[in-house]
C-alpha cells in the first residue's frame, strides 16, 4: 500500500479543482465503506483521497410536498433509513438505505456512494430507479442532470466523467394513492450482498382497486440493475390479483440477464427476481390499503 | 488407574457456575494476544505464496527486495535444513519431516494457492508488503486437482512424484495421490443386507470448510545471538509447537521456549506451525524480533481446513428396524501432504449403532489445496453426515420414530466400534431418551406450511493424553493451579473448580495460570475434548499431592502418627476426634513454622476416556420460493460426563451446534477451474450471524465417566457433528427432498425444488 494524502475541502469548486488536477490518482471520499477497502485489498494505486463529507451542498436532507425529497450524496445511510418523510413516503428507499452493512457501516455508508461505487448489487439503486430519482452532477463543465435509471453504465462503472461529483439525488413527491417496497435476497439475514434485489413502486386509483402506473427495477441480475418495463405494463391497468402479479414476475425473470458466480447461479438469480418483484409488489399494494386505513 | 464413581450433589463446588477467572481481562479488552505483543526494535514480516494452486516454481529471484529500504532479511526454502525422510510425531499421527518442511516454504513445487515460496522482515508492514511484490518468481503452471474424485482417477497425475498407497500396510508399485487405503470389517455384510428386509444405499457429498476463528494466526519470534528462541504465538498446543520446530531446525527442545498467548479460537485450526518457523527464520537473518499477523485471506488460502468428502453408504434393517448390515466407503480430501482424516472418520462413521456385519473402506487422497487440519471432532462430522441421513429414510419407510430405531441399535458399554476398541460406559441410549422425553420433541410442530423437524446423532472418541500440573499452596491458604493448558473454552476455570473441590477452597480462591514452555512440565494440546479431562486429571492428582504433604504438617501440629490424620469434606480430621478440623486455609499460615512451602505435582496419561454421544432436534422452514433454510427451534442434548462448569458445557455445546448449522447451510470453499478460491472472505464464506440462528437450548445428560476422578468425559467436540444430520433430514421431512450433498446453500436447494418443479406436502412429520 502507498502513502495517500487526504484532502478535506469544504467547497465543491475545491473538492471538483483537486479531483481534476490528480486524475486517475485521486478519489471522492464519502463514507469510504467501499473505497477504503477496496484500496486495501486490490490496490487502485490512489495517491489522494478527496473527502467530500464537509460540502454543505452534498450534506442537504429535505422534503416537501412540491418539490419533493432532497438527498445529499454524503449523508448517511442512518439518517436516511430515519427520515420521517423518507420511512412513510419513499419506504423503498429507507429499506435499501436500512439494509446496508451494519449499525457501525450505515453510520458511515452513504447512498451517494452506494450508487457510485457503480454495483449492480448496491441496496440503493433499485429504489431510486422505481422512485424515479434524478442525480445531480457537478463537474469542471459545470451541472448535469442523469436519471438514476441511467446512472449505472455497467459494473463499476457510472455516468460520472473524470473530476465529476454526485452532488445530490431529487425524488419527485409520491402521487396519491401509491406506495413502494425494496427487497433482497441473500442467504444469511445480516451482513450480506444482495444476490438478488428488486423494487416495486405502485400507484392505485382513487378506489385503491385498479393499478394505474407501475415501476419494477431489479438488481444484482445483470451488469447493471434493470428497470424492468414489461413488469409495469403488465401492471398498469390491471386489478393487482395473482395472476397479474405472476405475469410481472414472469416478466422480470425474463428481463433478468444474472452470471455465476460464488453468490448464485443464473436459475437461482433467474427465478428469485420473479419471486422479489412479486413480494415488493405486494408490499407496495399492501401499503397502500395501510395507508388509506 | 483407580475406578471413581462420581455422584451427583456430592460436589460442593463441581457443577457451580463462578464468573470466569479470565473474564474481567476478556471483556475489558486487556487480555493479551498475540497481536498485542510488541518490541521497540522489532520487525514486521509478510510472506509471499503462490498465486497458482499447482506450479513448478523454476526460479525465485529476491534481490530487489533485499535492497529496498527498510528491509532487513529475506528467507526462501533454502534456509531451512534438508532433512531426510523420517516419521515425527503429528496432529492426527506420524508425519514424515520432509513434507512439514515443504508445507512450511515450498522449494520445487508451489502445492496449493497460498503456498508460502519466500517471506521478508521490514522494519514497517507496508515495506514488508512491497518487498514480497518485488521478489520475482518464475512458476511452469501445472494442472491443479482439487476434488477428491478427481484426483483418485488413474489418470490424474500424481502430486508428489513418489508417493505410492498404503493399503493395509502394504505400499502399491505406483506412485498415486491416494495416500491410505484403511479397512475395517467384521462379520458378512453380504449376509447381512441378504437377510435385510430394506437396504438403502447412497452417495453423499461434503465441501471443504474453516473452523472461521475469529483470530487470525500470529507469531513473533526472537532468536538471539547464543541460539536461544523465544516464540510468542496463538496456538492449541505450545508444547507441539516447540516439538515441530525442533524437528524442522534439528535443534534441541531446551533451545526453544514458546509462550502461548490468548486464542480467539482454533477449533482445531491452531495447532500446526505455518509462520512460526518463517518468523524464526527472519529473525535469524536480521538479529531483531519479527512479528507476523496472517490477513483473512491467507487464513482462508493457507491454514488447515477440513476436508471435503465424498462417502458412499450402505444400511440394511430388519422390519423391526434391527440392523443387520451397513457399509462405508469414504474418500476424504487430504490436501496437499498426507494426513490421516479419512482413517480418523473411518472409526467414527458408523460409532452409534451396534453392528455384527460391517466393512469400511476409507481413503485419503491429496488434492491441491492447503493440507487439511483438525476441525472440531475432526472427521466425524462428514462420516456421520450420510450415515445420520440413511438412517432417518429408513425410520419414514418402516413408518418408526427415528429415535426409536437409534435407541434400538444404539451401542453401550461393552459393544465394540466398528474399528475394535470396546465402549467403556457410555451414554448414547440415555442420550436418545432425554431427546425423547424433552419438552421440545413432545411439542408440536409450530404451525405453518414447509416446516418440519428433524434429529440427528453424533459421536467423539474425546482424548486422553499426557498433561502436567502444579499446585502451589499460598501463606493464606488460597492456591495456585499452573498448567500447559491454553484456555480455549473456559478450562481457567474448570481447572480451578477442581482444584478448590479437592482442596475445600472455593473456585474464587484459587487462581489458575497458563504457563509457557519452559515453566511448566510437558503438556499436548488444547483439544480433542481432553483438557478438562487430562489436564483435570493432572490438576487432581496434584492436589491430592499437595493433601498428603499437608497431611505430614497436620500430624506435626497434631504431635500424632500421620495414620491419625484423614482427609475428607474439605478439612483434615483426626481419626479419633481428639483436635478440632484443620482446613487447607488454616494450615496457610502454618507452613514456615512446619517446613516450609508446599507444592503438588501431578503428571498423567490417563487411559480411561469416555466417548462422547449427542443428538440434536431441530426445527425448519425451508422457503419453496427461494431454498432458504430458517431454522426456528434448535435443541442439543449431550452426555457430557460430569459437568464441572455447566455454562461453559452449554456454551460448547451451542457453539458446536452453530458451527455445525453453518457447515449445514451455508460454509464451504468455493473454487475456479483453476483450484483458486473465490470467497477467501467471511463476506462470502458465510459462517452464521447471530441472526442466523435461535437460541440454542441445551440439555446435559450427566453420565459419570468412571475413568476420571470426577466423572469427566469432555464435551467440545460431539456437537458440531449432528447438525447436518439434523438439519437435512429436518429439510427432507419438510419438502420432501433428501439434498445428499452440503451445504445446503439456497441456490442448491432452490434447483432440487425447481427441478422436481413443485413442493410437495410434508413427507412425514416426525412428531406425533
Ligand atoms: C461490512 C460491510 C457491509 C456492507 N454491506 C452492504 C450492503 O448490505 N449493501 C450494500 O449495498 N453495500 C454494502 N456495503 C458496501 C458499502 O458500505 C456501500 O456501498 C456504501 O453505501 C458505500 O457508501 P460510502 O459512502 O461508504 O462510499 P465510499 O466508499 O466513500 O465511495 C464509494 C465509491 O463512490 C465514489 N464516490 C462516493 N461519493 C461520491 C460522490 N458524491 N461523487 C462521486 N463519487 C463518489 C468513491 O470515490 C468510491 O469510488 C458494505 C460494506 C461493508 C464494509
Amino acid at each position: 500500500m502507498k502513502p495517500l494524502e487526504y484532502h478535506a475541502p469544504t467547497s465543491l469548486d475545491e473538492a471538483i479543482s483537486i479531483l481534476k488536477a490528480e486524475g486517475s490518482q485521486a478519489a471522492a471520499l464519502s463514507g469510504g465503506t467501499d473505497l477504503i477497502i477496496q484500496n486495501r485489498a486490490r490496490p487502485l494505486d490512489l495517491a489522494h483521497m478527496v473527502d467530500i463529507k464537509r460540502i454543505p451542498e452534498l450534506n442537504v436532507l429535505e422534503y416537501d410536498a412540491k418539490n419533493g425529497l432532497r438527498l445529499g450524496a454524503a449523508v448517511p445511510c442512518y439518517k436516511v433509513a430515519e427520515y420521517e418523510p423518507i420511512v412513510r413516503l419513499y419506504p423503498a428507499l429507507a429499506e435499501g438505505a436500512e439494509l446496508i452493512g451494519s449499525i457501525q457501516i450505515q453510520s458511515r455508508a452513504t447512498v451517494g456512494g452506494n450508487i457510485c461505487n457503480g454495483s449492480p448489487a448496491a441496496d440503493t439503486i433499485c429504489a431510486l430507479i422505481v422512485l424515479s430519482a434524478i442525480c445531480a452532477i457537478r463537474g469542471p463543465d459545470g451541472n448535469r442532470d442523469v436519471p438514476a435509471v441511467d446512472f449505472m453504465v455497467g459494473p463499476g462503472e457510472t455516468a460520472l466523467k473524470p473530476g465529476e461529483i454526485l452532488v445530490e439525488m431529487r425524488l419527485p413527491p409520491p402521487p396519491a394513492q401509491s406506495s413502494n417496497a425494496y427487497l433482497r435476497f441473500i442467504p444469511r439475514n445480516e451482513m450480506d450482498i444482495a444476490v438478488v434485489c428488486a423494487a416495486a413502486n405502485i400507484t392505485m386509483d382513487d378506489k385503491g382497486v385498479t393499478c394505474t402506473a407501475a415501476t419494477v427495477a431489479i438488481g444484482a441480475v445483470g451488469p447493471t440493475p434493470i428497470l424492468v418495463q414489461a413488469a409495469g405494463a403488465v401492471l398498469t391497468g390491471a386489478k393487482l390479483d395473482a395472476a397479474a402479479i405472476a405475469k410481472a414476475a414472469k416478466a422480470a425473470s425474463a428481463a433478468a440477464r444474472p452470471i455465476d458466480d460464488h453468490r448464485g447461479t443464473v436459475e437461482f438469480r433467474t427465478h428469485v427476481a420473479g419471486v422479489l418483484t412479486r413480494r415488493t409488489v405486494e408490499l407496495a399494494a399492501q401499503r397502500i390499503k395501510e395507508d388509506a386505513k | 488407574m483407580e475406578q471413581h464413581e462420581a455422584q451427583k450433589n456430592e460436589y460442593n463446588i463441581i457443577g457451580t457456575r463462578p464468573i470466569r477467572h479470565d473474564g474481567e481481562d476478556k471483556v475489558t479488552g486487556r487480555a493479551q494476544y498475540g497481536a498485542d505483543i510488541s518490541f521497540p526494535d522489532q520487525l514486521y514480516g509478510k510472506v509471499l505464496r503462490s498465486p497458482h494452486a499447482h506450479a513448478r516454481i523454476l526460479s525465485i529471484d529476491t534481490s530487489k527486495a533485499l535492497a529496498m529500504p527498510g528491509v532487513r532479511a529475506v528467507t526462501t526454502a533454502e534456509d531451512l535444513p534438508r532433512l531426510k525422510d523420517r516419521m515425527v510425531a503429528g496432529e492426527a499421527g506420524a508425519e514424515n519431516i520432509r513434507y512439514v518442511t515443504e508445507r512450511v516454504l515450498a522449494s520445487d513445487k508451489a502445492l496449493f494457492e497460498g503456498h508460502p515460496i519466500a517471506a521478508v522482515a521490514a522494519t514497517d508492514p507496508w515495506i514488508a508488503e512491497e518487498a514480497v511484490k518485488a521478489i520475482e518468481v518464475k512458476y511452469e503452471v501445472l494442472t491443479a486437482v482439487t476434488e477428491v474424485r478427481d484426483a483418485m482417477k488413474d489418470d490424474t497425475p500424481p502430486l508428489h512424484g513418489e508417493l505410492t498407497t498404503e493399503t493395509l500396510g502394504e505400499k502399491s508399485k505406483k506412485a498415486t495421490n491416494i495416500v491410505r487405503h484403511t479397512r475395517h470389517k467384521r462379520g458378512d455384510p453380504d449376509k447381512g443386507f441378504a437377510e435385510a428386509d430394506l437396504v438403502i444405499e447412497r452417495e453423499f457429498e461434503t465441501k471443504t470448510v474453516h473452523q472461521g476463528y475469529i483470530e487470525p494466526h500470529n507469531a513473533t519470534a526472537l532468536y538471539r545471538s547464543d541460539g536461544q528462541i523465544t516464540l510468542w504465538t496463538s496456538t492449541q498446543a505450545p508444547f507441539w509447537v516447540r516439538r515441530d520446530l525442533a524437528e524442522l531446525f534439528d535443534i534441541p527442545l531446551s533451545r526453544i521456549k514458546v509462550v502461548p498467548m490468548e486464542i480467539g479460537g482454533g477449533f482445531g485450526g491452531k495447532i500446526a506451525v505455518y509462520l512460526e518457523p518463517l518468523a524464526i527464520l527472519l529473525s535469524k537473518k536480521s538479529g531483531r524480533p519479527v512479528k507476523m499477523i496472517m490477513t483473512r485471506e491467507e487464513v482462508f488460502y493457507a491454514s488447515g481446513p477440513a476436508s471435503g468428502t465424498v462417502t458412499r453408504i450402505k444400511i440394511g434393517v430388519k422390519k423391526d428396524g434391527t440392523i443387520t448390515a451397513a457399509t462405508a466407503w469414504m474418500a476424504y480430501e487430504a490436501g496437499a501432504f498426507p494426513s490421516n482424516w479419512a482413517m480418523v472418520g473411518s472409526m467414527c462413521v458408523l460409532a452409534c449403532y451396534r453392528l455384527e456385519n460391517l466393512q469400511i473402506d476409507a481413503y485419503d487422497v491429496l488434492t491441491n489445496t492447503s493440507k487439511v487440519m483438525a476441525y472440531r471432532a475432526p472427521s466425524s462430522p462428514q462420516a456421520m453426515f450420510g450415515v445420520e441421513s440413511i438412517i432417518d429414510e429408513i425410520a419414514i419407510k418402516l413408518d418408526m420414530d427415528p429415535l426409536e430405531l437409534r435407541l434400538k441399535n444404539a451401542v453401550q458399554e461393552g459393544d465394540r466400534r466398528a474399528d475394535g476398541p470396546k465402549f467403556h460406559r457410555i451414554g448414547l441410549k440415555e442420550t436418545i431418551r432425554a431427546a425423547m422425553e424433552s419438552e421440545h420433541y413432545k411439542s408440536p410442530l409450530p404451525s405453518g406450511a414447509n416446516r418440519s423437524r428433524g434429529v440427528a446423532s453424533g459421536f467423539w472418541f474425546n482424548a486422553g493424553m499426557q498433561s502436567s500440573a502444579t499446585v502451589g499452596i499460598n501463606m493464606d491458604g488460597t492456591a495456585n493451579v499452573t498448567t500447559g493448558s491454553v484456555d480455549i473454552g473456559g478450562s481457567r476455570a474448570s481447572m480451578a473448580i477442581m482444584a478448590a473441590e479437592a482442596l475445600g477452597l472455593t473456585a474464587e480462591q484459587v487462581r489458575p495460570i497458563v504457563a509457557d514452555t519452559d515453566s511448566i512440565g510437558y503438556t499436548d494440546v488444547t483439544g480433542g475434548s481432553r483438557t478438562t479431562f487430562a489436564t483435570g486429571y493432572a490438576v487432581y492428582e496434584a492436589c491430592q499431592d499437595v493433601i498428603r504433604q499437608l497431611k505430614t504438617r497436620v500430624a506435626k501440629l497434631w504431635d500424632v502418627q500421620e495414620d491419625k490424620v484423614e482427609w475428607g469434606d474439605g478439612a483434615f480430621h483426626h481419626v479419633d476426634n481428639g483436635k478440632s478440623p484443620m482446613s487447607v486455609g488454616d494450615l496457610g499460615p502454618k507452613l514456615e513454622a512446619t517446613g516450609g512451602p508446599v507444592m503438588g505435582h501431578g503428571t498423567v496419561n490417563p487411559k480411561g476416556v469416555g466417548a462422547g454421544f449427542g443428538i440434536h432436534i431441530a426445527d425448519i422452514e425451508v422457503d419453496p420460493d427461494t431454498g432458504k433454510v430458517t431454522i426456528l427451534r434448535y435443541t442439543a442434548v449431550q452426555d457430557v460426563g460430569q459437568a464441572i462448569h455447566p455454562a461453559y458445557v452449554e456454551g460448547q455445546m451451542q457453539g458446536g451446534a452453530t458451527q455445525g448449522i453453518g457447515w449445514a447451510l451455508n460454509e464451504e470453499y468455493i473454487r475456479d477451474a483453476e483450484g483458486r478460491m473465490l470467497n477467501p472472505g467471511f463476506l462470502d464464506y458465510r459462517v452464521p450471524t447471530a441472526l442466523d440462528v435461535p437460541d440454542i437450548e441445551t440439555i446435559l445428560v450427566e453420565v459419570p465417566n468412571p475413568g476420571h476422578p470426577y466423572g469427566v468425559r469432555g464435551v467440545g467436540e460431539t456437537p458440531i457433528v449432528p447438525p447436518m444430520g439434523t438439519i437435512h433430514n429436518a429439510i427432507a421431512r419438510a419438502i420432501g427432498l433428501r439434498m445428499r450433498s452440503l451445504p445446503m446453500s439456497p441456490p442448491k436447494v432452490l434447483h432440487e425444488i425447481l427441478q422436481r418443479g413443485q413442493t410437495v406436502e410434508a413427507a412425514a412429520p416426525v412428531t406425533s
